[in-house]
């Protein structure tokens, strides 16, 4: 089977702030995703979480899950931020 | 504009800091204690005659032209043998000085062949010069009696070549080849008269030598013996400019010596801060691929990829282009379209393109090639120490006790920088060598070379660096070695206490990792011992550090030990990573990394974010964008649709080629700005040309911070400086972006970035280069960070835990693959494989050790299928114990090797920079190239078909 690469990652990171001190555990997980994982990689985290898909998260990760920030709107439906194209 | 001409004083600066006074020919003159008489004179604007003295290496006195009088002394000394003395009177022109000169020079001459006027270096040469400087007008001794006269040129060389008949036996070239490239290819063999330099054996010519191409010895040389081809074709340059090697992170600064557009050679720049002068076969020559005939020099487009291409006009190519992206944006969202920066372009190019990812496209998708090579140091040096860099100066290692090299190979990747890390291992009269220790897989060139020899080479198994690194620690801790005053006043006390209860743990020990590392816990305590004790220490290390799937953790890992010892904020210790590319440090300043805006601010700091909305009147986007990998991922899942990658070859540099292309394939538009069409061109529907370094005016930021600039010296061959084929760019999508000149977009950065505050090519100008920070704090900038506190205040010290790659070995991949490079080539080999460096290096190949290729079957030369769980390539065997039984190590300089279809998607926990440096692999005979090679060749040659432009009416 493919391994999830998604759940690998943040598992990834689970493994690394295990060796960190009590109480800057799940938080340097949590802080690690906000500030590195796009929106659509922490979307997909969510809909594995909240389908209940959790038995290969790490439980750090599970841990973390509240204080990592849900991304707004898709990004999709912003509108460009461009004015009208001269050349095109 | 004319030639820059260097002073030669004859002798190297003397460090003393006790000065001298003396007088010479009335003059009087102070200077350093240990000064020569020669570079004395020269301070002072006497030139005395000299032929086998130069100021890039110690006298040796031996042609006797220099000499001089001092009163009160008997006899005629040497003057650049001779050092200062105090109240010394000393006479430069006198009679009988006159006369021994003439008398040197008329024997020089009678033994030189008299074609000065059709001899390269006519006007270029230090004998002519001279002959003329004594007056010698006659030689008595006539032209025939016994010469050297009509003896064979050595060609070999692609580059240079070796008139024996025109030399002089001065030495310079022997002593430059030893002292400053520190690589003994050149003796003189035999006696008085008869004595010749020679490269190697007497069977040997330059190229069977051990002659790594430096130029050093060409540089050195007086005459013409030693003459690059090129002036010898071309003729002498009139006219030079200093600018930046754009190959590899040491930076070095160079005089390209022009003749009208045409360049005739680099020539290493003394004032150079990074190289002193030196270079290394591919600043000095590989510059061939500038005029390559494969560069492609109009824009082209293409509705697929799986068609040909179309060559058309700029205007039709940009509002193509931008059609597209606004195309994909309303049809997939704003979030669709992304940009991939290059670690070859300079720190404005950097810059605008991130600025049009940001501010036209309205998102954060942008990355760097960085990513897959330096992204760990930015994380792990962050966190620690609260800045993403270096923390010394190159010169630093001049005051080195202890040099700790792990996972990088300075002699082939920064051969600048390890000639002078070798002078310093050499050490000379009065200043023993320092100590080294090699923590590497494999056995590399510096572990041993001539008049060097590691004091311990830690072979470690690929992937296990956090084990050693800990276990380090764990002996500074637990053998009372810690360097408790430093870490009570400079770190975190708690913290530091915590990660000493931590690293003494029993599991950290050599002993037991011993298993895991394969290195001896004896070795390691050594090891151990030898950098915490021995004086200054200072720790270098590359991209066998970085990556890994810990590589973000090495990286700390190895700041831990620099704090531990208080080898940090002072000349001759610090932390080092070596950077690969040119720009890579630059790339990463400039704000390249998605989260990151440049000055390493992250792009969810409201206060950040206004600076640069405020100055370019837009809304950015607060979350991070997508990384390299991301994009791969977005694109193969159909969210991603539109790139433009600049100056990067993502399909043969990035791992696991196979996705890649994957991700390529799966995107509607596919920009690739480059030299020339490489393999990642094969999937892109537009090409916007790129400019070379010697077209375009700039600044690259070595791996010592330093900012160095890049000057144009002729116009670029595809009609824009590639700064300005972004703006073009950026205006087509509908932004407001005009700069004139580079120093523009500098000005911007400055005033947005508080490290570069005081940065602007008037500064670079007067000052030749600065080191960031460079600002109110640190006017003229930063040559060692972390001086009296660190940026982040105090030092964190941060667990670092060892977890086993889950790229492991088994029974079916029971060898595990690393990767690396070679000196003559240079990266993805895009530009060096199209220069006369191909002789050196023209396949890429797989070191074996004996013992795994006999149990294979395996000789040298054979080719072998290598194979991992990602996919198998073929490739040359070449059977050698310089990597351990077990391990098996290539390099990627060739595209058809296809060595990134066997590396994994693995990657650093962190950063997602791939873990290049393992892979578990089995290695079985073959016949040759495998299908996927074959086919790929196919599609190579199908994706590059040109249709010319239809000709105007
Ligand atoms: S080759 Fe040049 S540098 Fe070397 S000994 Fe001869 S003249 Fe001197
Ligand atoms: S080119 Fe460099 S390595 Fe080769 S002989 Fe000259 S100094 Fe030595
Ligand atoms: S060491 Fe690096 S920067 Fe210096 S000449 Fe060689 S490639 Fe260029
Ligand atoms: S220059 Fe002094 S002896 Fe040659």
């Amino acid at each position: 089977m493919e391994r999830d690469k998604l759940v690998y990652m943040a598992n990834q990171i689970a493994k690394f702030f295990e060796s960190a001190p009590e109480g800057a555990r799940s938080k340097g997980v949590a802080d690690h995703i906000n500030k590195f994982w796009e929106p659509r990689m922490r979307t997909q985290l969510f809909e594995r979480f909240d389908a209940g898909r959790t038995s290969e998260m790490n439980p750090l990760v599970l841990e973390a899950m509240d204080a990592i920030r849900r991304p707004e709107a898709p990004q999709s439906s912003g509108a460009p931020n461009q004015g009208d194209p001269s050349l095109a | 504009m004319s030639l820059i001409q260097e002073i030669d004083y004859g002798t190297p600066v003397s460090k003393a800091e006790k000065t001298v006074t003396l007088t010479i020919d009335g003059c009087d003159v102070t200077v350093p204690e240990g000064t020569s008489l020669m570079r004395a004179a020269m301070e002072a604007g006497i030139q005395v005659p000299k032929l086998c003295a130069t100021d890039m290496m110690d006298a040796f006195g031996s042609c006797r032209l220099c000499v001089v009088e001092v009163e009160g002394r008997n006899g005629t000394p040497a003057s650049c043998t001779t050092p200062v003395a105090p109240g010394m009177k000393v006479s430069t022109q006198t009679e009988r000085l006159k006369a021994i000169r003439k008398g040197v020079m008329e024997l020089y001459i009678s033994d030189h062949p008299l074609d000065c006027l059709t001899c390269a270096a006519n006007g270029d040469c230090e004998l002519q010069d001279m002959a003329g400087a004594v007056g010698l007008r006659e030689v008595r001794y006539g032209y025939e009696g016994e010469n050297h006269l009509g003896k064979a040129k050595d060609v070999s060389n692609p580059y240079f070549q070796f008139d024996p008949s025109k030399c002089i036996v001065c030495s310079r070239c022997v002593r430059a080849c030893n002292e400053v490239q520190g690589t003994f290819a050149l003796t003189v063999e035999g006696r008085g008269f008869d004595s010749i330099i020679s490269a190697g054996t007497s069977f040997d010519n330059f190229f069977s030598s051990e002659c790594v191409s430096c130029g050093a010895c060409v540089q050195a040389c007086p005459t013409a013996t030693l003459e690059e081809k090129a002036v010898v074709e071309i003729g002498t340059p009139e006219h030079s400019v200093v600018t930046t090697c754009a190959y590899c992170g040491v930076g070095c600064s160079f005089k390209a010596e022009m003749r009208g557009e045409e360049l005739v050679r680099m020539v290493p720049y003394k004032d150079g801060k990074a190289n002193r002068g030196h270079s290394c076969v591919k600043g000095r020559f590989a510059l061939g691929y500038a005029t390559h005939k494969d560069r492609v020099l109009n824009p082209m487009i293409r509705d697929h990829h799986s068609q040909p291409w179309k060559e058309v006009s700029w205007e039709e190519a940009l509002s193509f282009t931008a059609a597209k992206i606004k195309d994909i944006q309303a049809k997939y969202g704003r979030g669709s379209v992304g940009g991939i920066s290059s670690s070859r372009c300079t720190n404005e190019e950097v810059f605008v393109v991130q600025k049009l990812v940001r501010a036209g496209f309205g998102n954060n998708n942008i990355d760097t090639c960085a990513r897959v090579c330096h992204s760990p140091t930015g994380y792990g040096l962050n966190s620690t120490f609260g800045t993403s860099a270096g923390t010394q100066d190159f010169d630093s290692v001049e005051d080195t006790d202890v040099i700790l090299v792990i996972g990088a190979n300075p002699t082939d990747g920064h051969p600048v920088f390890a000639s002078r890390m070798k002078k310093r291992l050499r050490g000379k009269p009065g200043q023993p060598g320092a100590k080294l220790i090699v923590i590497d897989p494999r056995r590399i060139d510096l572990v041993e070379t001539p008049h060097v020899k590691a004091d311990y080479h830690l072979p470690l198994k690929p992937g296990t660096n956090v084990a050693m690194l800990t276990a380090l620690a764990h002996v500074i801790v637990t053998e009372g070695l810690v360097n408790e005053s430093f870490v009570r006043e400079r770190c975190e006390w708690d913290e530091f206490q915590e990660w000493a209860a931590f690293v003494a743990e029993e599991r950290h020990s050599p002993e037991a990792v011993e298993s895991v590392t394969g290195v001896p816990a004896d070795l390691v305590r050594k090891a151990a011992r030898l950098y915490a004790t021995g004086g200054n220490g200072a720790i270098y290390y590359g991209l066998g550090v970085t990556e890994h799937s810990q590589g973000s953790t090495s990286v700390i890992a190895i700041a831990n030990l620099a704090m531990a010892t208080g080898n940090i904020g002072r000349k001759g210790v610090g932390v080092n990573p070596l950077r690969g590319q040119n720009n890579v440090q630059g790339s990463c300043d400039m704000g390249s990394f998605p989260h990151e805006l440049p000055g390493y601010r992250h792009i969810s700091v409201d206060a950040v974010r206004e600076t640069f909305e405020d100055l370019w009147g837009v809304t950015l986007d607060k979350e991070p964008g997508l990384r390299i990998p991301n994009m791969f991922d977005a694109a193969v899942e159909g969210t991603f649709k539109g790139l433009y990658c600049q100056g990067e070859d993502i399909l043969q540099s990035d791992p696991d080629t196979k996705h890649v292309s994957a991700g390529l394939a799966a995107l509607e538009l596919l920009i690739v700005h480059d030299l020339f069409l490489n393999e990642t061109a094969n999937y892109a529907n537009v090409f916007l040309p790129g400019s070379t370094f010697l077209e375009k005016n700039g600044t690259f930021t070595n791996a010592e911070r330093r900012i160095n600039r890049v000057r144009k010296v002729m116009a670029p061959k595809n009609g824009y400086e590639d700064w300005q084929v972004t703006q073009m760019l950026a205006q087509a999508i509908g932004m407001d972006m005009n700069y004139a000149h580079p120093s523009e977009i500098m000005a911007e950065i400055a005033a947005t970035t508080p490290s570069f505050a005081n940065v602007s090519y008037e500064l670079l100008d007067e000052k030749g280069s600065v080191q960031w920070p460079c600002n109110e704090a640190h006017p003229e900038g930063s040559p060692i960070m972390h001086v009296d506190e660190f940026m982040r205040g105090k030092g964190k010290f941060i667990m670092t835990e060892y977890v086993a790659t889950d790229e492991r070995t088994g029974p079916r991949f029971p060898l595990l693959l690393t990767t690396g490079r070679i000196l003559s080539q240079y990266n993805v080999g895009a530009q060096t494989r199209r220069t006369g460096n191909v002789v050196w290096h023209d396949q890429d190949l797989l070191e074996i050790h004996p013992h795994d290729a006999e149990q294979r079957g395996v000789r040298d030369g054979d080719w072998v299928k290598l194979e991992s769980r990602s996919g198998s390539t073929a490739i040359m065997a070449k059977v050698t114990d310089r990597v351990a039984p077990g391990v098996v190590y290539t390099t990627f300089h060739h595209p058809m090797t296809q060595v990134n279809v066997i590396t994994t998607d693995f990657s650093d926990w962190a950063t997602n920079c791939p873990e290049y440096k393992v892979t578990a692999v089995q290695i079985s005979p073959s016949n040759g190239p495998t299908e996927w090679q074959e086919d790929y060749r196919e599609l190579t040659m199908e994706s590059r078909r040109i249709v010319p432009a239809e000709a105007a009416e």
